[in-house]
């Protein structure tokens, strides 16, 4: 049977790890290298690691510290910041990381993906929505923001999500604003219309406060991939960091408990 | 030593990482003249069937590999795409494959039972192993799992070849070992501890 895959989902800022809340007030939590050391070990069943920092910048991808990760991670990685070509993404893809994610640059322009699923296949092309409520006394629904939440664009998220599975984006990453480290729930609601809107695997990212958040995101949308952020890297109501993933048996439990419960 | 067959397709480096882990000797083939020493080939792959098979063909490595498996059984393991590329042909594309073991790779989109699923397979999926199969020969416990990222799935023409199955709508033929001639579709240079004891298995085959 195929798993839910439960993602711990690493920000790096300055070339450290930091957690967010609400895309605000990043809190330093430790080293890089040493968390994908750690994952390693608790046989993570992926990775994400985003760099925060190179879009706003404007600059490259940091290749040194991406190959540092490729080199050290034992399990399938994504990598995500301040990708903008296909010359990259294969570069990319060429240092031992699996999956590319790729967000501002391919809202501006979706035929990127075409181009960079060409270089390296669609299933390493992964695209990356950070959605929020629109605020303001008369909006409704949901917009498209990057540039860490500092850039909001006009598309209806779900439909630009279809575009860009059209486009050649292999998986579509939805991270909830919202929701980022509050640890209170993923937005269901929202996880089920990218859900049903998509054909291509998606994975949730935002809210995730306990392991049966988790449960609640698998049994309401079905096989999806379920990122973690603060749950994996904090403990406690005071936040003390203590990087920890489920164990076999608790993953398993999870999942046979939350698909004997599913509707999708 | 191992030489993984670099063409210019496929996760290299992520093998090179792991085999440092086993302590295993292996190191890249980019041309003919690095095959010489080879006891054991890796054909890993991803992506497009023809890109892989185009690349593989425009590598010159292709003549001295079919010698060394079909000829001196040298010992080969494709991937994912590689171990696609054992087939005759694929539903993804025209060229012809290498035609080490009969069959014919085929797209879950076009299968009923698959049709509706998320598509690309990815993720974490328990195979069924054919007991005997050399690759998990030592070392495994019931219920292995390992991780799968693919459209298209190898539909072996002798059922005998199929050495582990997975579900995904339908069960597929996850791995096939024909001789000593093997492929698999998961990606064991990335399924922790289960894909390490498969590529040991390899190594000491």
């Amino acid at each position: 049977m195929l798993r839910p895959r439960i993602i711990p989902c690493l920000l790096v800022q300055q070339g450290g790890l930091v957690k967010t809340q609400a895309f605000k007030d990043p809190k330093y939590v430790g080293d890089p290298i040493n968390a994908v050391k750690i994952f390693n070990e608790k046989e993570a069943d992926e990775l994400i690691v985003l760099d925060i920092d190179a879009t706003v910048q404007g600059r490259d991808p940091d290749f040194g510290l991406i190959a540092k990760l490729a080199a050290e991670c034992r399990m399938p990685l994504c990598y995500g910041g301040g990708v903008t070509t296909a010359e990259q993404v294969a570069r990319i893809v060429d240092m031992g990381v699996e999956k590319v994610a790729v967000s501002a640059a391919a809202i501006i322009n979706p035929l990127l993906l075409s181009e960079m699923a060409a270089a390296v296949g669609q299933q390493s092309v992964v695209a990356v929505l950070d959605v929020r409520k629109k605020s303001g006394l008369f909006a409704k629904g949901f917009e498209v923001c990057t540039h860490n939440a500092k850039q909001a664009h006009k598309q209806d998220p779900v439909a630009l999500s279809v575009q860009l599975q059209e486009a050649g984006a292999g998986e579509i990453v939805v991270n909830s604003i919202d929701r980022d480290g509050l640890m209170q729930g993923y937005d269901l609601d929202l996880a089920e219309q990218f859900r049903k809107a998509l054909k291509v695997p998606v994975t949730f990212l935002g809210g995730a406060g306990s392991l049966d958040d988790i449960g609640q995101l698998v049994s309401r949308v079905g096989v999806v991939g379920a990122a973690v952020g603060s749950l994996f890297v904090f403990k406690g109501k005071y936040r003390a960091v203590l990087i920890n993933y489920p164990t076999p048996s608790q993953k398993t439990q999870l999942c046979r408990d939350a698909l004997s419960k599913s509707f999708a | 030593m191992i030489r993984i067959v670099d063409y210019g397709v496929g996760n290299i480096q992520a093998f090179m990482t792991m085999f440092k882990s086993l302590d295993i000797n292996a190191e890249r083939a980019l041309a003919p003249s690095d095959l010489v020493d080879a006891t054991h080939l890796i054909l890993p792959g991803v992506g497009h069937f023809d890109h892989a098979m185009q690349r593989l063909n425009d590598s010159g490595m292709r003549p001295a590999l079919e010698a060394m498996v079909q000829g001196n059984g040298i010992p080969v393991v494709g991937i994912c795409v590689g171990m696609q590329m054992l087939a005759a042909g694929s539903d993804e594309g025209s060229l012809p494959g290498l035609n080490w073991v009969p069959g014919r790779v085929r797209a879950f989109a076009k299968h009923p039972k698959a049709a509706n699923l998320p598509m690309p397979h990815m993720g974490w999926n328990d195979v069924q192993v054919v007991s005997g199969t050399p690759l998990f020969a030592k070392g495994f416990d019931n219920a292995p799992q390992f991780y799968f990222l693919h459209s298209f799935y190898f539909d072996a023409e002798n059922k005998a070849d199929v050495s582990a199955t997975a579900h995904y709508g339908l069960d597929f033929d996850a791995m096939v070992s024909r001789g000593r001639i093997h492929g698999v579709q998961c990606h064991p240079e990335k399924s922790h501890h289960w894909g390490a004891l498969l590529l040991k298995n390899f190594a000491e085959l």
